[in-house]
């Protein structure tokens, strides 16, 4: 009897100690990556601004599925992956998928040039307080979000795309 | 378990050593010792006799005050290590933290940062250390105060004759009339603040049993001070941030979610100089600058809620100005003076310049962050930016730019004159001049850069401070518990006409033998011996006389 109880006790305390260090370990280990964007969850709702000043909302584009690209006129991969962007593009905009290329807080100026360059007609938004890259916790570029039409993170890519990827990721947004 | 019954009628736990109320020895491996090991007052460990479940295995192991021990001594080390190259919290560096420690340190970098050592007190096995330190102290106390605990309330007055023989402080007398003399006994201890109980002619006097409990509560306060820092990783408790923030810049607060804004108006610099008085003048000669005052000149302001990367409206809240030692404090929040950077570039001026002549055609000045496409100078004088490189390098033949930070501009221009409306193109970058579309009339001369301070500020909230600071106070009180107070006890037991006496103490054996000699002094009850002393004693001389021989 008394056995039963001593051995009672000592699993509850354990147990104890046990949920407290799992749950300091569990804090710590995701302290740095708790609010980034996951996917199947719901994408972090944001508002940027494009060049001309003109607000997009993401939650605006509900209903449309939304190809997030995060990119720097630095980075190269970005530049390569961008004529694609634009002919896939070019493709899919009458089929309800929408591209928001988000520029990781560069002068206009070097982005109008950019964007002259590439000939680019998607909406080019800036980042300059780097909040929504947070958000989506964006370290290298570039990165892509599949976001479907009700809203949700599909995929995430974080490598150099090549144009057919980009076509299969569109087909898998559309709605 | 069996439970073990003592002659004296008493029932101890199964792997009792000393019966818990007359002191007999139950453990026959004791009996061979002349003086006993009084630790924990001989009473069952439970994790000694225990071990049958995986539970029980679990609790046995974190019981061993040898695992314990281990446990610290690992911590140690590997806090050692985690000085040797810096802590990736402390480091400025634009690359990624795996690639520095690699390319600075070498492979001892590269096994340094693969095994966290870079960031020692967020690295899953040292918080198991920690946490596993944790439990040790939580079983370890548990598993030794309540045996203790049970064995100190269950000892009776009358113990068993084995017992006392093997006191550390021990004497024995035949005598025959002792009324007297032990009631002269009771009643000096009774003023030496002991608590005196009679059983049938024997004696127990005790007192600071107090002390025994010091070591425990020490542990307790040990045990908050790890929850308080433990509490640190639950959101909402502790938000250590850096923000630098440019003159004239407005910023979200970091740790705030975005419910804090803050403006920097100017970063201020002030040096010590003759005015200040005579005394300085000595420690300027030597020091040349010496700093008098570091300062940013804030206004808060509350924001209302928005979404990543919107403008939120705000609500100012007050104008302050942040020194050292003198942080912005609001809500749970203090903002405090950290560190600074003067003289960045921020924006440049060139001049529109006739190479041959010299002649100057005003001047355009442009905004590093943020620059203009098109430069008007009037009278068809007109200057074009067509590409701006913040951070310029070439790559295969191309130029382009490491980052978006302005830490080496370089420049396309187009320059558009009356004489030349097609416009000639001219590339500038530090220390060069390219012109990619053969020789140009005109060129843009560089001549000046306006500069802007940086306030680097540490936001900082913890709410654990207080669990900490109670930790503390608790862990000292156990401290002064165990050491400014003695457990003492005295047993005196009369049988066939024989005088026992016997003491324990917890420390201090000197002061306590000397006690119970004032105590018994004139008296017919015999002084006690140390028979821990008596026994180095005659080993030394046992030697020395083998030397000798």
């Amino acid at each position: 009897m008394k056995k039963k109880r001593r051995l009672a006790l000592r699993t509850i305390i354990l147990t104890v100690l046990l949920a407290a260090i799992f749950y300091t370990l569990y804090a710590n280990l995701t302290k740095d990556t708790r609010k980034t964007a996951a996917v199947g969850e719901e994408a972090p709702d944001f508002v940027l601004k494009d060049l001309e000043g003109n607000e997009h909302r993401l939650s605006d584009y509900r209903g449309k599925g939304v190809f997030l690209n995060f990119w720097g006129t630095w980075c190269k991969p970005c530049k390569t992956e961008m004529p694609y962007m634009e002919n896939q593009y070019q493709q899919y905009k009458d089929q309800g998928v929408e591209i928001i290329a988000v520029n990781a807080g560069e002068t206009n100026l070097a982005i109008e040039t950019f964007a002259k360059q590439y000939q680019l007609s998607f909406p080019i938004v800036v980042d300059h307080t780097g909040e929504v890259q947070k958000a989506y916790g964006i370290y290298p570029l570039p990165a892509t979000f599949l976001i479907s039409p009700d809203g949700k993170i599909v995929d995430y890519i974080e490598q150099s795309l090549t144009e057919d990827m980009i076509k299969n990721y569109m087909e898998r947004i559309k709605p | 378990m069996e439970k073990v019954k003592c002659e004296c009628g008493h029932i101890n736990p199964h792997g009792t050593i000393l019966c818990e109320a007359c002191g007999k020895i139950l453990d026959e491996k004791m009996n061979q010792n002349e003086l006993l090991d009084m630790r924990y007052e001989g009473s069952a460990r439970r994790s000694q006799t225990y071990n049958k479940t995986i539970i029980d295995k679990v609790w046995n192991f974190f019981s061993s005050v040898k695992v314990g021990v281990t446990l610290i001594v690992v911590t140690l080390i590997a806090s050692i290590i985690g000085t040797v190259l810096p802590q990736e919290g402390n480091l400025s560096i634009q690359i990624p933290v795996n690639q520095y420690y690699e390319e600075r340190y070498g492979w001892f970098g590269k096994i340094y940062y693969t095994l966290g050592f870079h960031d020692l007190y967020g690295s899953w096995w040292y918080l198991l250390l920690i946490a596993s330190i944790g439990v040790s102290l939580v079983i370890c106390s548990l598993d030794r105060v309540i045996p203790l605990y049970k064995a100190l309330k269950n000892q009776k007055v009358t113990r068993n004759s084995g017992f006392l023989k093997r006191q550390r402080l021990y004497s024995e007398k035949q005598i025959d009339n002792t009324v007297g003399d032990i009631e002269i006994v009771k009643e000096r201890l009774t003023k030496k603040r002991y608590n005196v109980m009679e059983e049938n002619g024997n004696l127990l006097a005790e007192k600071g049993r107090f002390s025994r409990w010091g070591p425990y509560i020490n542990h307790i306060g040990l045990i908050i001070f790890l929850i308080g820092a433990m509490l640190r990783f639950a959101p909402g408790f502790y938000v250590n941030e850096a923000l630098w923030i440019k003159e004239g810049d407005t910023l979200a607060i970091p740790g705030t979610n975005k419910e804090y804004y803050l403006t920097n108006h100017q970063f201020i610099l002030e040096l010590y100089d003759e005015s200040d008085g005579e005394v300085y003048k000595e420690a300027l000669n030597q020091k040349g600058g010496v700093v008098k005052n570091y300062q940013s000149n804030i206004t808060l302001y509350k924001a209302e809620e928005s979404l990543p990367g919107e403008k939120p409206k705000l609500h100012k809240l007050e104008d302050y100005q942040i020194q050292v030692n003198k942080p912005l404090k609001f809500d749970q929040y203090a903002i405090y003076q950290s560190s600074y950077r003067l003289n960045e570039i921020a924006k440049m001026t060139f001049s529109l310049t006739d190479k041959e002549s010299g002649q100057t055609f005003g001047d355009i000045t442009i905004d590093l962050t943020n620059p203009e496409e098109n430069y008007d100078l009037g009278n068809g004088y007109h200057v074009e930016l067509m590409s701006y490189f913040p951070d310029f390098q070439i790559v295969d033949g191309e130029p382009s730019t490491k980052s978006s930070k302005p830490v080496n501009p370089a420049f396309a221009f187009k320059m558009v004159t009356p004489d030349k409306p097609q416009g000639e193109v001219s590339f500038a970058a530090i220390q060069q001049t390219i012109e990619p579309m053969g020789e140009n009339k005109y060129k843009m001369t560089f001549k000046s850069v306006d500069t802007v301070n940086y306030s680097g500020l540490t936001v900082r909230k913890d709410l654990t401070l207080p669990i900490i600071a109670l930790g503390g106070v608790i862990f000292l009180i156990g401290v002064a518990q165990g050491s400014f107070w003695y457990h003492r006890r005295i047993w005196l037991k009369q049988e066939n006409g024989v005088i026992l006496l016997a003491g324990h103490t917890n420390k201090n054996w000197y002061g306590f033998a000397k006690e119970i000699e004032t105590i018994v002094h004139g008296t017919k009850i015999p002084v006690p011996v140390d028979q821990t002393l008596l026994k180095e004693k005659k080993a030394m001389e046992g030697q020395g006389g083998k030397s000798v021989g």
